[in-house]
């Protein structure tokens, strides 16, 4: 039992029956005592204050692997939608359960969104795991990773996928460290060895720069974050049929320790959605100042597409991190990439470099972005930027007849 | 307030060499660098003890080597510096890794903050500090841009894909930074100087009372297999001719596309 009682330091105050969101302890005789429903989630062990509960937080190499049967993916979702990369997960993770033989679930965790179990079992999904309390609306790490290292206790699936969105990154290691198992941070390729039936991750490091291939032989489940925009998602059939298993789960707002104070909503403006756009026009470093992004801005306006940026560009403070393209931003595939004034460093060329076609404006002939570019042109960006967006615009009001 | 900053040695160059037995990264005979955004944590640290008094104590696991690290931490004006260098730990993944970092954090004692950077650029996992967070049984507040300390309390303004979200979370408390958050001081001459000659102390597993099964290849579930040069993506067609010529070019290359057509 990883998560233990000490009688004697019980005080019998009841802050770990509050703060149980399975509702698993009694107090009996003034002493906490742990019921049928207790899943070893360790919200007890973190609420009490005497030293009574104990989570013993060791990875075991004797772990019995084959208690362990199923694929998970944990869905993501902000506004009442699911966001994109909960698709690409089910998507892979459906792969992976067939290769395996084994079913599909997706790990659902909010309030009020029992309307999304529906597309989790049309993209993929066998069975939708829902935990809804008004205390789980907002992410926050602490009652997310109490509920879901719960569900994972009871159902044990032997793999559990996390989008490597800023929300799954805060949530797996803290998730990974709990249940004293490995997580492969930010994976772009997932398959299974079936002799020795292991999940095996491979994954950039050293900013694009390696790749390494990794495995977790010893410990369940295998986890890992998987970075959005490379798996792809299975087209919806509304005719999928699938089991919705409701977690019984409630949640006490007092013994949450992170209070959001205030949620600033960013790129309202329609532009940034990097991951969807056909086109992205991207600028780095060469642009020299925040106010020269206005040719970025105006050469994507007449194209429709999506205004990117280096983590030059971003780190120098010209874009919000929303734009940034690369290992530290966002992986994008657009039909047509258009880069000036970026080098490309190989963390760029990590998060682009699948695009169709790239055209790469750069001064300097030695620039690693020519090394990916379709068409590399040599030269001023301040010259050729906005002549392109000129002749675009003329393109556009007086097309060419057509030709018969 | 007492104030830990986790700060890891990467190396300078973006050249990377493997253990073909181990598979684990050579760090030896690398120049090491302080990772970029640690010296941003380091910095967070230095304001927060500017403003409310206290100490910053700068810790870091590694090799011998990595004491550099620690000396240039300690020449921005950290107050102590603790390595833990243990030929035991090596091979440490990320939650083998966190455990010897939160016997450390336990053994230096009632810790009011640990800062770390968002992630390393060598293991780029971000993964230590959550796992360090949940090893010491603390809030954690991740991909911080902004923080201050109000009435005992720790604010934090943090930066996700398209929002910023201000959470509020008591003491002791774990932040991982990015790199906005600050501008990292440069170390004057003096301090530099000050800092070679400044005692490191020098811990060993033993020291911070840890289970040997937990650290190093036997504390790490995971494991790396296999390492390789990612596939690079042949070069195109450069264009040539004045200007005109070349939006000429590239307007037509556009339209060839087709975009829009779906």
């Amino acid at each position: 039992m990883p998560v233990t009682i000490i009688a004697d330091n019980c005080t019998g105050c009841r802050l770990c029956l509050r703060a149980c969101p399975y509702g698993a302890i009694d107090i009996v005789d003034a002493v906490a005592r742990f019921n049928e429903k207790c899943t070893q989630c360790g919200a007890c062990a973190s609420a009490c204050k005497f030293g009574a509960i104990v989570l013993e937080a060791a990875f075991r190499r004797d772990v019995d692997v084959s208690e362990y049967r199923g694929v998970w993916v944990v869905a993501e979702h902000l506004h009442g939608e699911l966001r994109r990369g909960t698709f690409e997960l089910l998507g892979e993770g459906r792969r992976l359960a067939d290769k395996l033989g084994v079913e599909l679930g997706a790990a659902l965790l909010g309030d009020a969104i029992g309307g999304l179990t529906a597309p989790l079992i049309a993209h993929g999904a066998d069975r939708a795991f829902i935990a809804q309390d008004p205390v789980l609306a907002h992410f926050r790490t602490g009652p997310h990773t109490d509920v879901l290292a719960g569900m994972i206790n009871r159902y044990k699936p032997e793999i559990v996928l996390i989008s490597a969105t800023p929300q799954g990154r805060d949530l797996a290691p803290r998730v990974a460290a709990r249940l004293s198992t490995g997580l492969t941070a930010d994976c772009t390729g997932l398959d299974i060895d079936q002799a020795e039936r292991l999940l095996v991750q491979t994954r950039p490091a050293f900013g694009g720069n390696l790749m390494a291939t990794i495995v977790c032989r010893h410990a369940r489940p295998q986890m890992a974050t998987v970075r959005p925009g490379v798996m792809k998602p299975l087209a919806p059939d509304p005719s999928r049929t699938g089991e919705v298993v409701e977690i019984p789960v409630r949640l006490d707002e007092m013994s949450v320790v992170a209070k959001v104070v205030e949620v600033v909503q960013q790129g309202t403006d329609g532009r940034v959605n990097l991951q969807d756009a056909e086109v992205i026009v991207a600028g780095g470093r060469g642009l020299g100042k925040a106010e020269n992004f206005s040719l970025i801005r105006e050469l994507a306006e007449v194209l429709g597409a999506a205004v990117g940026a280096s983590r030059a560009a971003v780190d120098a403070g010209w874009i919000p991190a929303y734009h940034q393209v690369g290992q530290t931003g966002r992986t994008v595939q657009p039909k047509l990439y258009i880069a000036c004034g970026i080098s490309g460093a190989v963390q760029h060329l990590a998060g682009m470099s699948s695009s169709d076609v790239i055209i790469a404006i750069n001064k300097d002939p030695s620039a690693p972005i020519f090394g990916v570019a379709t068409y590399g042109i040599v030269g001023d960006l301040f010259e050729i930027v906005p002549a392109l967006t000129k002749r675009l615009k003329q393109a556009r009001s007086h097309p060419a007849a057509p030709t018969l | 307030m007492k104030i830990v900053v986790c700060i890891k040695q990467v190396p300078e160059s973006t050249e990377v060499r493997v253990d073909p037995e181990t598979k684990a990264l050579i760090r030896e005979g690398v120049k090491g660098i302080v990772n970029p955004v640690d010296e941003n944590a380091i910095e967070a640290g230095l304001q927060l003890r500017e403003a409310h008094g206290g100490t910053v104590t700068v810790i870091t696991m590694g090799p011998p080597q990595a004491e550099e690290a620690l000396r240039h931490a300690l020449a921005m004006g950290a107050d102590e510096a603790i390595l833990l260098t243990d030929p035991a730990s090596r091979g440490s993944d990320t939650l083998a890794t966190s455990y010897t970092l939160a016997q450390m954090v336990r053994k230096i004692g009632e810790v009011d903050l640990v800062l770390c950077g968002r992630q390393a650029v060598d293991g780029d996992t971000g993964q230590v500090g959550p796992e360090l967070a949940e090893r010491l049984g603390i809030p954690q507040v991740t991909f911080a841009i902004e923080i201050e300390v109000v009435d005992g309390k720790l604010r934090a303004r943090r930066v996700l894909d398209d929002f910023f979200e201000v959470l509020e979370v008591r003491l002791p408390a774990l932040v991982t930074v990015v790199k906005q958050i600050n501008d990292p001081r440069y170390p004057s001459m003096r301090n530099v100087l000050k800092a070679k000659r400044a005692q490191i102390a020098k811990w060993t597993l033993a020291d911070v009372e840890a289970d040997p099964t937990q650290t190093g290849f036997d504390g790490s579930p995971t494991q790396v297999i296999e390492v390789w040069p990612p596939p690079r993506r042949g070069g195109g067609r450069m264009l040539e001719g004045s200007v005109e010529e070349i939006v000429e070019q590239i307007a037509g290359a556009i339209e060839d596309m087709n975009l829009g057509a779906g």
